[in-house]
């Protein structure tokens, strides 16, 4: 079983939900992150007083997935969230060792 | 009974004292939304804390103080006289005291306000920091040591009205309040700024407005409530109220411009903080002109205050004093340009007008009576604060956000709710589960 996450544009998730709902995939967990990559920040200015914002809104977005699918998954997200300008995101896969359903019990693959 | 009550002025004194009152809770969150998301609650606090304590005391002494006809050296009123508010209500009749078609204790009820709103004005400039219990000793003394004897100098017939020493070179002009409320809570604001010294990171740190949507409902809220304090300043629902409703609306409007203009210019954008900065810059310029000049003088009284106030924001940079919400760029610059600029407006005896000098003259006088006036009496009733409460809250308090330190509250919840504590009601009256087993162990 794979991780696969996410951090996007906030306006860019309705079209990732829908890509991934499109793929098959049943489930998500989003939340909200900041952070800056190549994109940076942005200034803002407040009664005359420069502020350099560095920390950029963005959604993480979390899903588990069966190992064979985890390359496709990213590849549907990477088209998902794509708008083609600095600061649409990043995707990465990790391993995941265990997952349980918490209303049934149920472990590994059924779990997911 | 001095003569009849005229019910249209009783009518819109009413209506203006409500008017103004609502300007304090506007003014919460015109603050509160430039304070940051951990310190909106005790921002928001020390105007409603000013409500609290003026709305006591202004009964109590304030009236008679602001008032009353024994005149202590044109200084301020005997507190006795009228002490809560004897003779102030009715005659020995039991007929409601009438002045010039206006019951008294309406008049009672509309100047509360502006006592209440004053003190509140001045809490922009320590924002984050103040112990709440100092804040609320310090609004009952800097009412009753400042502000009742600037009501009684300006309008009780003390030393900056007509029967003062200005008065023979000309009478002086303070319509609504630009000595009265602008320079003496810009004063007392910048007074305190100091005292109680910056914001932990002042000039360091980031401490941008955290929520500006609340800044504009704010600045409307101002606006509106401005024409109780403004027109209601005619004491009569006639012409001179409309003239001063008019003008309140076309210098507020051009002083938004002209911050925006600055802002444009200097920074390349126009932001709406600007324009809730201008709006407020405007309205504290138009006070103390809003019935002395005309509507089209009102246009470049407005532009200037709010390009001077845009530009006057950027002093505590320079200076290092932490005034955190601007009230000395905004309510001391507007309010003296304001009080000033009636030397050349005023359509009866302002230079643009026809008029000499002396105008002008009285108008820098009365200006600079209140300041030195506000900032001596501030500073004394400061520092006594200073060495016996103390003024700052704990650093760690500071850092940490003073809405949780000191009030134990958090003005946003992202985290759904919490737990109540083990001492609350609600464990108690929750059926213990141990009632359960105990019955399922007898069955």
């Amino acid at each position: 079983m794979k991780l696969v996450t996410a951090v996007i544009k906030p306006h860019q998730l309705e079209e990732v939900k829908e890509a991934l709902e499109a793929y098959g995939i049943s489930g998500m967990t989003v939340s909200e992150a900041s952070g800056y990559g190549r994109q940076r920040g942005h200034s803002e200015i407040y009664r005359g007083a420069e502020y350099t914002v560095d920390f950029v809104p963005k959604l993480r977005v979390e899903v588990l997935v069966e190992d064979m699918d985890s390359t496709s998954v990213v590849d549907v997200i990477v088209k998902a969230a794509s708008t083609g300008r600095i600061g649409d995101g990043k995707v990465w896969v990790v391993p995941v060792e265990e997952v349980a359903r918490v209303r049934t019990g149920e472990r590994g693959v059924a779990a997911i | 009974m001095e003569n009849a009550i005229d019910t249209g002025t009783t009518a819109w004194i009413l209506m203006s004292a409500s008017l103004v009152l609502l300007m304090t809770p506007g003014l919460a969150l015109f603050y509160g939304g430039m304070a940051r998301s951990k310190s909106v609650l005790n921002m928001m606090m020390m105007s409603y804390g000013a409500l609290g304590v003026v709305g006591v005391i202004y009964v109590l002494w304030g009236w008679s103080m602001s008032y009353s006809s024994e005149s202590i050296l044109g200084i301020v009123g005997n507190p006795l006289t009228y002490f809560g508010l004897a003779d102030t209500i009715t005659d020995s009749a039991g007929n409601y005291i009438v002045s010039d078609g206006l019951p008294t204790i309406v008049d009672v009820g509309f100047q509360v306000t502006f006592a209440m709103i004053t003190v509140a004005l001045i809490s922009g400039a320590i924002a984050d920091r103040a112990r709440f219990g100092t804040w609320l000793v310090f609004a009952g003394l800097w009412a009753t040591f400042a502000y009742f004897p600037m009501a009684h100098m300006v309008w009780g017939g003390g030393l900056l009205s007509d029967e003062g020493p200005f008065g023979s070179i000309a009478a002086p002009i303070d319509f609504a309040g630009g000595t009265v409320v602008h320079i003496n809570a810009g004063v007392a604001a910048l007074v305190l700024a100091l005292v109680i010294g910056a914001r932990k990171g002042f000039g360091k740190i980031g401490m941008k407005p955290h929520n500006l949507p609340l800044v504009m409902t704010g600045a409307g809220l101002l606006w509106f409530g401005w024409f109780g304090f403004n027109a209601g300043s005619a004491y009569a629902a006639d012409g001179v109220a409309g003239l001063a409703w008019v003008n309140t609306t076309t210098a507020t409007a051009a002083a938004m411009l002209g911050w925006l203009l600055v802002e444009r210019f200097r920074d390349g954008h126009a932001t709406s903080l600007g324009a809730a900065s201008g709006i407020v810059a405007g309205l504290v310029a138009i006070t103390p002109a809003a019935g002395g000049v005309s509507p089209v003088g009102a246009i470049p009284l407005g532009l200037i205050a709010g390009a001077l106030s845009a530009l006057a924001v950027g002093l505590k940079y320079r200076f290092g004093y932490d005034d955190s919400l601007d009230v000395v760029g905004v309510h001391l610059v507007s309010g003296l340009w304001g009080t000033v600029a009636l030397g050349f407006l005023a359509t009866e005896t302002g230079l643009f007008y026809g008029g000499d000098f002396s105008q002008l003259a009285v108008q820098i006088l009365i200006a600079l009576v209140a300041l030195v006036f506000s900032g001596v009496v501030t500073l004394v009733i400061a520092l006594l604060l200073k060495v016996t409460m103390g003024w700052r809250v704990d650093e760690d308090v500071e850092v940490a956000g003073i809405d949780q330190g000191v009030h134990a509250e958090s003005a946003y919840d992202f985290t759904g709710g919490g737990r109540l504590a083990a001492s609350g009601t609600t464990r108690e009256s929750v059926p213990a589960p141990s009632t359960t087993t105990s019955e399922e162990a007898r069955a």
